[in-house]
């Protein structure tokens, strides 16, 4: 099979949380761009987040959710994987250190600076000492928090500011070297300086790993994405290279969303 | 100024409640202390019961404390971690979080009476093991109910957090849930143990006392509470000195165990 460039592909693709009558999300298609940056927006109570988190599956947590459709996952070797057929605690395991979360706020583990980082790493099977050493130390050097932490790998990461919390948890993520990468608003807990530096970060690391991001902040979406998908109501209203939305949309809606007539 | 004069009013009569509420705690602990401390000779630690010291009634508190927490402290935890982890919203959740709310009130005389009847009576006789398993009984539900709502202070997104990075449930509960909450767990557990400690009910007809040091839990246990409740009762001066000097032993123990408690709470603060 030819390589194509898609690292993901959702098909028809719908959800129902448990005990709902209606479905939140509605035979969504959306193709995740390998290397790229894709955004999702759109009003609260779209299904931006729940589309984010099938991605991953983390919805798997609390049971009697409805998956309905194909979330296709490209494996590096061009061999494809539809996520909602897998079904063991392994197989989640596995797509989960494939397929990894950033969460709106940062989410340090009680632990010190490098466990925080090397957690991840352990849980895949690494034991030796030094490979996990190299291992933290690129992690962090990737994530640009290394110069503020080698000094302290040792202590606590709850010290770190909110700031400095996140960009560890972007570190610990990437460190298991993921195909993508999910973050749900990260920057929506944090300051302006910050919010910057998680911005050029998801910037830089989208040349290792490819990045979904749902947001709720219509500039960094402009800024920081290749493509951008506007959800309405549990449709996918529109989906298009991210200049095209912002300059050009092609719907109404997207239109009036984007210049902020609503929502 | 109707409305300054009852501010006024109700600030007075508040503060007067606190002062009468107060007041009487500090008596009893001055009375203590005061009958207690005059009380208390070099010989009070070094010697057992039966020659007027109270070292055996230390050592067998304390034996029968400490196992109790050993017996306790896993049962309780994992009880706990199964309300709040795995149970979550179960109907068999629910009926066991609200059975050891129960048990929690139920008075100490009923367990040392259930303990009595399922103990000691077939086994022809008071024992030490007796008394560890009532005191086991009053702390498992505590324990329960501290980790239970420990467990539901730590934030959703570190377990979900946990699980993005390719973890299993087990794992992210003892490894990261419930380190999240270690310090909330472990100030519970003190407190619960404080509270055992003190207690004389069930151990009145369970464990029972015994004069001489022994270590022996199929006999009689010697047990500082259960030996204040009888040194009270007796008519000699040297029995009631003696029964003043183990409740300021026992009021300063608890007092120590419940101080430790509260700095490591405001340590993590």
């Amino acid at each position: 099979m030819a390589k194509n460039n898609l690292v993901m592909e959702l098909k028809d693709f719908s959800f129902t949380y448990a005990g709902a009558e209606k479905s939140s999300l509605k035979k969504i298609n959306l193709p995740i761009e390998e290397n790229k940056i894709t955004a999702m927006i759109g009003p609260s109570g779209c299904g931006k987040s729940t589309l984010l988190r099938a991605m991953n599956r983390i919805h798997d947590l609390y049971p009697g959710n409805t998956y309905e459709g194909k979330i296709n996952l490209y494996k590096e070797d061009g061999s494809k994987q539809n996520i909602l057929e897998l079904k063991k605690e392994n197989d989640f395991i596995k797509l989960r250190q494939e397929v990894g979360m950033i969460f709106q706020k940062p989410t340090p583990f009680p632990m010190s600076i490098f466990d925080n980082v090397a957690y991840g790493l352990r849980l895949s099977g690494m034991k030796n000492k030094s490979e996990l050493q190299g291992h933290v130390e690129e992690a962090l050097k990737g994530a640009a928090i290394w110069e503020e932490t080698k000094d302290r790998l040792n202590k606590s990461a709850l010290g770190l500011s909110g700031g400095q919390q996140q960009r560890l948890c972007i570190a610990r993520a990437v460190a298991l070297k993921p195909r993508v990468l999910l973050f749900d608003e990260p920057t929506s807990a944090l300051d302006p300086i910050s919010t910057g530096a998680i911005e050029e970060l998801i910037a830089e690391i989208k040349s290792e790993v490819s990045v979904v991001i749902v947001t709720h902040n219509m500039q960094q979406a402009s800024r920081l994405s290749d493509y951008t998908a506007f959800m309405y109501l549990g449709d996918l209203a529109e989906f298009d290279k991210t200049d095209k939305i912002f300059l050009n949309p092609k719907e109404k809606l997207t239109e009036d969303y984007i210049t902020g007539r609503f929502g | 100024m109707n409305r300054l004069l009852l501010n006024k009013i109700i600030l007075i009569l508040s503060t007067l409640s606190a002062v009468i509420g107060i007041s009487f705690l500090f008596w009893i602990l001055a009375t203590l202390s005061y009958k207690g401390i005059t009380s208390i000779h070099w010989t009070t630690f070094t010697k057992d019961l039966v020659e007027g010291g109270i070292r055996n009634l230390l050592v067998g508190q304390f034996t029968m404390a400490l196992m109790a927490t050993v017996v306790a402290v896993p049962v309780g935890m994992m009880a706990g971690i199964y309300l709040r982890e795995y149970g979550h919203g179960s109907k068999l959740a629910s009926i066991i979080r609200n059975l050891s709310d129960v048990m929690m009130s139920a008075p100490s005389i009923v367990i040392g009476v259930f303990v009595y009847a399922l103990l000691v009576d077939p086994f022809g006789g008071y024992n030490g093991l007796a008394g560890v398993v009532a005191l086991a009984i009053m702390m498992i539900p505590i324990i329960i109910s501290t980790t239970d709502n420990m467990l539901a202070l730590v934030p959703t997104e570190l377990r979900e957090a946990g699980m993005a990075l390719g973890g299993s449930k087990h794992k992210i509960i003892l490894q990261i849930v419930v380190r999240a909450a270690k310090v909330g767990i472990t100030t519970g557990i003190l407190l619960s143990f404080a509270r055992i400690i003190g207690e004389t009910a069930p151990l009145l007809f369970t464990s029972a006392n015994n004069q001489f040091f022994t270590m022996d839990l199929t006999g009689q246990f010697p047990s500082l509470t259960v030996s204040i409740y009888n040194l009270a009762t007796y008519p000699d001066t040297v029995s009631r000195e003696l029964a003043w000097a183990a409740s300021f032993i026992l009021t300063a123990i608890v007092l120590c165990i419940n101080l430790v408690g509260r700095f490591v709470i405001r340590n993590k603060e």
